[in-house]
């Protein structure tokens, strides 16, 4: 045994489980599938923004030797539409071109040289159309329409919600504030990339084999786009090398299923590389955010308007929800009597949105957190003194008009953060900058919900299975990506069945064998799946007793506990281990399974919208204050964080270890969205390609980070917890945009904040003061 | 085979050593790291012919019959695997970095590391996890 066993505490540092096999490589991803007469698949992909497809010149590659297929859109069997809510995705196009990554045709060859070869030869013929990359422009009148059958145009969705009289409530403030932010893409930039291996199994089931965040549902999807009955599908979800959202719903499954049918009986592998991940896989949608804010002299918030567009590209994914949770979220943790939160996503033509970490909340954030630092500069209040004033408590209502009914901590992080010699000491450190750098700290103040609203259940069946060698096997539900919710069932279910990692197994989600569980995603993953497995653990424990209870003679079932391996009989000392025990129960008794659906908002809200808006209102918030020190290059503008500090609400912490994993992580990115990563697009073509383009965060990038849990029961959560997956990222940006302002008086609209960018606005307020 | 296989390929295709991952073909992530004659290389840069003579250490053989190396030790212990795509190409330049600086710190083992990248940790853990093992291996 390489790694010495624990027992499962809750509440305990409980080293991962997936770490052992991960750190020695023994671990297989979906890109790690191989076999001795696989083949290889890739697409060619469209590379003009708009156009319709007139026809397709496949026959050169067709005769390469060692090219097993070439398909089109012909060959799709079944609706040949793919996606989560609206199916406007085509697997392979068949009439229109709506953006550079579209799939035109699939390869199947023997070899990666002869695929590339392959991909080169093809050719189509198309008409370029006018194309749309505005998503304020795409709701002009006679803009270019994405999808012409669509009756609004290029609108997907409008959404419209408000509480109070906001117009009167303006008139009554003393203070107004007005801003508008612009925040770009985001690229997931995985470690591991879209893939994917598929086969037909002997009995004709087709095999899907991939790295996703939604092994059930992904089944609905490639059924209906392949014309397949839904019973044929498997899917299995290795560990994901990351995924962030963007691995949320049908990269290379649908592709890979069609593959499959036309592999002549061999296993297919499909895994795009760094380029295509970067063209054909969904990004972080981008925002234009119009805000206009008032208080009262005292600094009370009175009234909250804000006009939000965002740009989903070609499709509409998940577009309209991660805009309904980004409107619930736009008014900050704050308690604002009159709000009017107005909501636009648009189709473009530009690279696809889709969900990442955060789902719409890092964009809203990042301009209420500076408005609310704006405010109390107009007002001549501490920052940190107009939050602590506004905050929401347990019992008061959200920006649009949702009664917090559960745990909300976002006071006691204020204080926390208080009271941090971080605070404490800021002016001290601002102090003393260097020649040519100036110092600021910069506040931000958040909330996330969880779950997926009032109508899609959010719901997990739990299952687990005594095997016949005496084992707890645990069936996870919900796809691990890297967050340790796998682990994570292992450390609920062995604190509550009293075993070690020894006498535990894990099965990760297969559709064959773990029971639907939704999807990993939206901070539910433990909560939701946890909440199952709590009531399942322990009604097995039950059924155990009760059987061990018979077996050992004994009357009750009172004094019975289950250890590692056995159930011992305290007061007497009998016992019988675990594989005794599976012996002698019939085998269904020795499976126990449980369902549980997250509860959902009551309320209805005072909302308008265009179409069936999914994913508003949230019941359950987790809450987090942020502080980070800055310091600026005035000859350079190069920003470098020296410090960061997050305090979060996020209930109890299960593994303290776990926690940190997941704040640290979201921090990072969420400096990175801030600082780095640039992703431009020009006419719908992504001109940063790559990792050496696009920049993401080293270790030189991310400075050491302070994280601290406030520690609040939330009772509807497994052992008292709530989502902690996404809350920290949506931070960073505010909180370094504050602390820009902070040391040099000045605001960049448009993120992220390179050194160009710092140093225009630098030369702009002051040309006099920044050497040259 | 073909003088310009890559190595990558090599390790993943022909000797099923799936250990090393790709995550960019171009050297720009730093998780195709292998060691070739004890020093870091990435192998997804790297061609058949280059191997010729040389001796090669994935992630697969750093650990012994019965111990871990110190350093995925360290790693398992500090939490520094989350998803744990990056974590062996990140052992191995660890592993290269302790030979050259024994005792490193925290600046000079971000340094020794700023060409792997990383997505989920936000790097910390995986600090701590190195400057554990150094301690360890030290002492």
């Amino acid at each position: 045994m390489l790694v010495k066993s624990d027992i499962f505490r809750i509440g305990h540092p409980v080293p991962r489980a997936d770490a052992l096999s991960k750190v020695t490589g023994q671990e297989k991803y979906a890109a790690d599938y191989y076999s001795p007469n696989f083949v290889w698949a890739a697409v060619k992909r469209a590379g003009v923004p708009h156009a319709r497809l007139k026809s397709i010149a496949v026959e050169a590659a067709r005769k390469l030797p060692g090219v097993l297929s070439v398909l089109t859109h012909k060959d799709l069997p079944g609706s040949n539409r793919q996606g989560i809510i609206f199916k406007d995705q085509p697997v392979l196009v068949d009439a229109k071109i709506r953006h550079c990554g579209d799939a035109i045709v699939l390869v199947l060859a023997e070899d990666k040289p002869t695929l590339n070869k392959a991909l080169l030869l093809i050719n189509f013929d198309y008409e370029p159309l006018p194309a749309i990359f505005d998503p304020e422009k795409a709701l002009e009148e006679r803009a270019p329409l994405v999808h012409e059958n669509n009756p609004d145009g290029n609108l997907l969705q409008h959404i419209s919600v408000k509480v109070g009289d906001v117009k009167e409530a303006f008139l009554e403030c003393t203070t107004i504030i007005e801003g508008s932010f612009e925040v770009p893409f985001q690229e997931h930039a995985y470690l591991e990339t879209e893939a994917g291996w598929a086969y037909l199994a002997e009995d004709g089931r087709l095999v899907i084999v991939a790295s996703t965040q939604t092994p059930f549902r992904d089944r609905f999807e490639i059924a209906s786009a392949l014309g397949l009955n839904i019973d044929k599908i498997r899917v299995i979800a290795p560990y994901l090398g990351g995924a962030f959202g963007g691995k949320d719903g049908l990269t290379v499954q649908s592709l890979l299923g069609l593959a499959a049918l036309n592999s002549q009986g061999r296993p297919v592998k499909m895994w795009w590389d760094r380029e295509e991940s970067f063209l054909a896989g969904v990004k972080r949608l981008p925002a234009r955010m119009y805000y206009r804010l008032g208080a009262k002299a005292d600094g009370t918030l009175h009234a909250l308007d804000c006009r939000l567009y965002f740009d989903t590209g070609p499709y509409a994914h998940l577009s309209s929800e991660i805009m309904a949770l980004a409107m619930e979220h736009a008014g900050g943790p704050y308690r604002i009597p009159h709000t009017s939160i107005k909501g636009w996503c648009a189709y473009t033509n530009n690279p696809p949105g889709g969900p990442f970490r955060g789902f719409g909340v890092p964009q809203v954030t990042a301009a209420m957190e500076q408005m609310i630092d704006m405010l109390a500069a107009k007002l001549k209040m501490d920052p940190l003194e107009i939050r602590r004033q506004n905050a929401v408590r347990q019992g008061d209502r959200n920006c649009v008009g949702v009664t917090l009914v559960n745990s909300t901590g976002a006071l006691d992080c204020l204080e926390t953060l208080a009271a941090h010699p971080l605070w404490q000491e800021r002016k001290k450190w601002k102090e003393s900058a260097g020649s040519f750098k100036r110092r600021g700290v910069g506040l931000a103040c958040m909330a996330h919900g969880s779950g997926y609203g009032p109508i899609i259940p959010d719901e997990a069946n739990a299952k687990i299975e005594l095997t016949d060698e005496g084992k707890m096997r645990i069936f996870c539900g919900v796809s691990d990506m890297g967050q340790g919710n796998a682990s994570t069932c292992l450390q609920i279910a062995g604190d509550i069945l009293g075993q070690d990692a020894d006498s535990m197994e894990l099965i990760l989600p297969d559709t064959d064998r773990s029971l639907p569980s939704g999807s990993a995603s939206a901070s539910r993953c433990t909560y939701t799946y946890g909440n199952a497995l709590i009531r399942a653990a322990q009604a097995f424990k039950q059924r155990l007793f009760e059987r061990a209870s018979t077996l050992l003679m004994i009357p009750t079932s009172d004094d019975l506990s289950l250890i590692p391996g056995r159930i011992r009989h305290l007061p007497s000392g009998k016992e019988i281990s675990l594989s005794q025990l599976a012996q002698l129960m019939d085998p269904p008794e020795r499976t126990c399974t449980h369902y549980y659906r997250a509860p959902v908002a009551q309320e209805k809200l005072e909302l308008h919208s265009s179409s069936k808006v999914f994913g508003l209102p949230h019941i359950l918030f987790s809450y987090a204050a942020h502080l980070t020190y800055l310091e600026v290059d005035e000859l350079t503008g190069e920003i470098e964080i020296k410090t960061y500090l997050s305090v979060s609400d996020c209930g109890r912490v299960i593994n303290p270890q776990i926690y940190e994993q997941q704040i640290q992580g979201g921090i990072a990115q969420g400096l990175g969205y801030a600082l780095s990563e640039d992703f431009i697009v020009e006419e719908g073509k992504g001109l940063t390609p790559d990792l050496s383009t696009y920049i993401i965060p080293t270790t030189l990038d991310v400075p050491e980070m302070v994280s601290i849990p406030v520690e609040i029961d939330e009772p509807t959560g497994p052992f008292g917890l709530k989502g902690i997956g996404e809350i920290s990222i949506n931070g960073p940006l505010p909180a370094v945009a504050n602390a820009l302002a902070d040391a040099c008086g000045i605001r960049v609209s448009r993120s992220p904040f390179t050194p160009e960018r710092v140093l225009s606005a630098m030369k702009e307020k002051a040309p006099h003061e920044v050497k040259p | 085979m073909p003088s310009d296989r890559r190595v990558i390929d090599i390790l993943r295709e022909d000797l099923n050593l799936t250990g090393t991952k790709e995550g960019c073909g171009a050297g720009e992530c730093g998780a195709c790291t292998i060691l070739v004659d004890g020093e870091s290389r990435l192998s997804c840069l790297m061609l058949a012919a280059q191997l010729e003579g040389r001796s090669v250490t994935t992630i697969e053989g750093i650990a012994s019959e019965d111990r871990l190396h110190p350093l995925q030790e360290a790693f398992v212990e500090h939490g520094a695997v989350q998803c744990g795509f990056c974590i062996p190409g990140m052992v191995l330049s660890a592993v290269d970095l302790l030979q050259r600086n024994p005792n490193p710190t925290r600046m000079e083992i971000r340094q020794g590391l700023s060409g792997n990248l990383c997505r989920c940790t936000g790097y910390q853990k995986i600090v701590d996890a190195v400057k554990a093992a150094a301690r360890k291996i030290g002492s």
